[in-house]
């Protein structure tokens, strides 16, 4: 009878998908096959079985090769560089799990860290606008029960969160929406005609970067008001027809994604997308939510949130927590050579960062602590490998709408292997000896 | 040799996501994130076939990737870069004090490079940062 795992949770994307089914062989060592799971998701836990995996810490050489070291040893190094330094950046934390971070910020708060999540290059505009404007928004649960007008406003889930739509906001049927898909109108707003986009009965494809003027556009529509022939190249009787839709649902839910919060406006494109949102709630209920994109970004802002107060981007070295987007973010504190060591978690700005602040890191003591092989290990100092959060661990991880799931253990780590957090403890201990604390 | 400007946009792709599991040392990676989606109109207007290297370059930087038919519509004189050390060779680092650097959004010129090599990740990052390769 085939060894089957079944309700592990998937983490790669925020969907945190828990219904996945593993196969495993028959000693229950390796993962033979993986069911339910999108194309992304399968490809994250079968290769975390490679056989060319780095299982053990390597530290970058002057000519460029790799010499293997200990766990000790690494553990020194990152204690050294972290004690060593006036400002270190500690970025990254979405992909590991909130106990990890939370040994990571006793790290952070005893050298005086800037910690700063991948927030800082996804939905960090999105905070900054709750912040500011405040959000009304609902768990997936409740979308997926009651909303009959789904809006997808710069956000492609068909490929970045593949099951969002099968499992939450499109085809399921839930206590109020009984047909599926069918008691459901979608809107894509995209400058794309996305896979999405395909699938939607409105497609408005505005120019990129209009946002601003779009979500201003609806606004007026809602009210009856004029508005001029196009708006962000969208013709007025199309603008005036989505108003409509949107009006006569009886529970709209608005997703975002970074088509708004990486366009010029940032910041203030989910500001007025939020207003849209509490006007729409003067005619039917409406709701709002980010598509969060890494398993557990949402995580580390709640677990930033509940120790300092803010959800990324925070200050540490002055001994209080602080605060500044802008001032305080990973990439303004690379550019501007605000930081003087690299302590990368979880994440891979080696790839995900424009350039600039890549070359930074490479010019600084650097640590990168990732089970993978990433551009970013590529140009720091020592590599430590460790498990995978979700599949040789487990661990809590929040969902995109903060309802927080605990990830499951399915295999062993390869032998010898430490977890983050098993890592990081080690690093505290280092750090406490080199601070006296 | 024919130089076209275009408004370049970055994002996931389902390749993207799925090779970089996968281990973005490999060659599939590469092939998956390393390219530029345009519309069959402004391949024409920059005189290429699908498939062929072409340079992109701005202010910010530039890269060597393969030039391909965007599969996902988009409006001529719009590009598309899936989200990677490829695309972020040329993304604008301004984050206008919101921390968010402008990952879409930014103006780019295309010009065809048939000759010169696509770097993988780990190499491209090594070369842009001045370390041994």
């Amino acid at each position: 009878m085939a060894n089957i795992v079944s309700d592990v949770i998937c983490t790669f994307c925020g969907t945190l998908c828990d219904d996945l089914e593993i196969e495993l062989s028959d000693d229950g060592k390796k993962i033979k096959e993986v069911y339910h799971a999108c194309a992304i998701g399968a490809e994250k836990f079968l290769h975390s079985q490679a056989e060319d995996r780095i299982t053990r810490p390597r530290m970058m050489q002057e000519d460029g090769t790799t010499k293997e070291v200990s766990y000790e040893e690494a553990a020194k190094y990152t204690a050294k560089i972290l004690c060593d330094a006036k400002k270190p950046l500690m970025y990254g934390w979405s992909s590991t799990s909130c106990e990890a971070q939370s040994v990571g910020h006793e790290i952070a708060e005893a050298v005086g860290g800037m910690v700063d999540n991948t927030a800082t290059v996804c939905h960090g505009s999105s905070l900054i606008a709750v912040q500011d404007v405040g959000i009304p928004s609902c768990t997936l649960g409740e979308a997926m029960n009651r909303a009959d007008r789904v809006v997808f406003w710069g956000c492609n889930p068909a490929h970045a969160h593949p099951r969002h739509m099968s499992r939450y906001s499109v085809y399921p049927r839930g206590f109020f929406t009984g047909k599926g898909a069918k008691s459901r109108k979608v809107i894509v707003i995209d400058p794309r005609k996305t896979d999405t986009a395909s699938l939607a009965d409105a497609h408005l494809q505005l120019d990129q970067g209009r946002d601003y003027e779009l979500l201003s556009a609806l606004r007026v529509a809602f009210r009856g008001e004029k508005l001029p022939d196009f708006v962000a190249g969208i013709p007025k009787d199309q603008i005036y027809e989505a108003a409509d839709l949107l009006k006569s649902g009886r529970f709209v839910i608005i997703y975002f994604g970074m088509g708004v919060t990486q366009s010029l406006g940032k910041n203030h494109n989910i500001d007025i997308a939020i207003a849209v949102t509490r006007d729409l709630n003067d005619y039917t209920k409406a709701a709002i939510m980010p598509m969060r994109g890494h398993y557990n970004v949402t995580g580390s802002g709640e677990v930033l949130g509940w120790q300092f107060g803010f959800p990324y981007c925070v200050d540490l070295s002055r001994g209080i927590a602080r605060y500044n987007p802008g001032e305080t973010s990973s990439n303004d504190l690379l550019v501007r050579d605000e930081v003087d060591a690299a302590f990368i978690l979880g994440s891979d700005p080696g790839a995900h960062f424009p350039i600039s602040s890549v070359k930074k890191i490479a010019q600084l003591p650097s640590v990168a602590i990732d089970p993978h092989l990433t551009p970013t290990t590529a140009v720091c100092k020592l590599h430590v490998p460790v498990a995978f959060v979700g599949v040789e661990v487990g661990g809590c991880c929040y969902r995109m709408d903060n309802v927080p799931i605990e990830s499951r253990k399915v295999v062993d780590p390869p032998e010898g292997m430490l977890t983050d957090q098993e890592f990081l403890t080690m690093v505290l201990a280092e750090v406490r000896k080199c601070k006296g604390v | 040799m024919t130089k076209i400007s275009l408004n370049l946009l970055t994002g996931r792709t389902i390749q993207q996501g799925s090779t970089m599991e996968g281990g973005k040392e490999k060659k599939a990676y590469t092939k998956a994130v390393a390219i530029i989606e345009m519309t069959p109109e402004d391949m024409k207007r920059l005189k290429v076939w699908k498939n062929t290297n072409v340079r992109v370059s701005n202010e910010f930087g530039s890269v060597v990737v393969k030039a391909v038919l965007a599969e996902q519509g988009l409006h001529s004189g719009d590009a598309y870069m899936p989200m990677g050390p490829w695309a972020n060779m040329v993304v604008d680092p301004n984050t206008y004090s919101t921390g968010m650097p402008t990952f879409k959004g930014t103006p780019i010129e295309v010009e065809v490079a048939i000759n010169e090599p696509i770097y993988d990740s780990q190499e491209l990052v090594r070369r842009a940062c001045g370390l041994k390769v």
